[in-house]
């Protein structure tokens, strides 16, 4: 579930001088696991219309994962429903980095759990 | 009743034996899922719909498998890693977890929630653990972040704990500036021990729900009922009935008790002579 979240997921909007260019996170040296889940397609299908598709795909396929297409094509066949439900609920990152593209600032991933904490300073006002 | 926050910041108070105890006590268990039930009702979810959730100080995700079970999908957020990491992954909860502190903000897309639920958690943002937190600023950025991050129209439902009422205008006060509407929900007011709040909060224009009325929890299955139907019928009977019955002195006692709730200064002390007549001297 990991990914899809990261494709919702920008650098928090109160870092300070962090304002732009700062959505998806980029990951670096990563670690995956595939979690088997049951499929859910009433959720997807409800959950399509939040994604940035190309953020998301990006995202998959800096991870090595390349069954989506990388224009959304405007009705889903099964074979793509499936590859969505895997990179959106099976697919976790377990360890890793992820950068914002906008300051630089990396946030460290362990055990599934993406540290977002801020020093104080970092903080924006 | 103890206030944990009033001991030492989160991430240090549940630190692997708090978090530990916190999981382990049933007691503890049984009260959080009732109130994270209780807060899922107030959610008011379109039914049989499996919704994309956010809790909000997940903690060891009890919360988080009463949303497992209801069939829906969350992300949990919390400050203290032990909470997390030592209890969140042997319990094996479903959620995805982020270690983070919402007093920071934090960075959701606009509208990826259908709805938001935190338990116990609002009252730890209103302390200043250091030099450089201030309350306000935390609650005002928490709030406008997670009023961005929610789906319109949808709710978020806390559960707390505050101390004082100051503390309670503060925290709809912020959430009203970041666009929220909505109010408190207080269930079983008259109980000391059932008294829980809730904050109710909405994106888009949608009605507030009710509190749970009654001295004891256990009578809630019965339904909930109206408060101010209920005043208003204890008020009929005191204007009706008891008006006929009452005595002079009981009037009077009634008026005294009145100001003295009220403030007034000069009541005279009530005793054997209260509201006798003077009689005629001569």
């Amino acid at each position: 579930m990991l990914v899809s979240i990261l494709s919702l997921f920008s650098s928090p909007q109160f870092r300070e001088n962090c304002t732009s260019n700062n959505f998806p996170l980029v990951f670096s040296e990563v670690e995956l696991v595939v979690r088997p889940v049951p499929e859910n397609q009433e959720f997807l299908k409800r959950f399509l219309p939040k994604l940035e598709w190309r953020a998301l795909v990006e995202t998959a396929r800096s991870l090595g994962n390349e069954s989506l297409p990388l224009i959304q094509p405007e009705t889903l066949t099964d074979d793509q429903l499936k590859a969505l439900h895997h990179v959106l609920l099976e697919l976790h990152v377990e360890q890793g980095n992820m950068t914002c593209k906008g300051c630089g600032h990396v946030y460290p991933i362990s055990n599934g759990i993406p540290n977002m904490l801020l020093a104080e300073h970092e903080v924006g006002r | 009743m103890s206030r944990p926050e009033e001991i030492s910041p989160p991430e240090i108070f549940y630190g692997d034996d708090e978090a530990r105890k916190y999981t382990s006590n049933s007691r503890i268990q049984a009260i959080q899922s009732q109130m994270t039930e209780r807060a899922i009702e107030l959610l008011a979810l379109p039914e049989d719909q499996p919704a994309f959730l956010l809790d909000i100080g997940c903690g060891s995700g009890l919360s988080g498998e009463l949303l497992d079970e209801a069939g829906h999908y969350w992300v949990g957020m919390d400050i203290s890693p032990s909470m997390l990491a030592e209890v969140a992954l042997e319990r094996e909860v479903e959620g995805d977890l982020f270690l983070q502190d919402i007093g920071q903000g934090f960075g959701f897309r606009p509208g990826t929630f259908d709805g938001a639920i935190s338990i116990s958690v609002l009252q730890w943002l209103l302390n200043a653990d250091t030099s450089s937190h201030s309350p306000p600023q935390r609650l005002t950025r928490f709030f406008t972040t997670l009023h961005s991050a929610l789906r319109n129209p949808s709710r978020a439902v806390f559960q707390f704990y505050p101390s004082s009422d100051d503390q309670v205008h503060l925290i709809t006060q912020s959430a009203q500036r970041a666009g929220f509407g909505g109010g408190i929900v207080v269930d079983y007011p008259n109980s000391k021990k059932a008294r829980k709040m809730y904050l109710c909060l909405m994106v888009g224009h949608q009605e507030v729900p009710r509190g749970l009325e009654g001295e004891e929890e256990v009578s809630r299955r019965e339904g909930v009922r109206n408060e101010t139907r209920r005043k208003k019928e204890r008020n009929k009977i005191v204007g009706g009935k008891k008006r006929k019955e009452e005595s002079g002195k009981e009037w009077v006692m009634k008026k005294k008790e009145l100001y003295r709730i009220r403030g007034k200064e000069g009541v005279p002390r009530d005793s054997k002579y209260t509201a006798r007549k003077r009689r005629v001297q001569f």
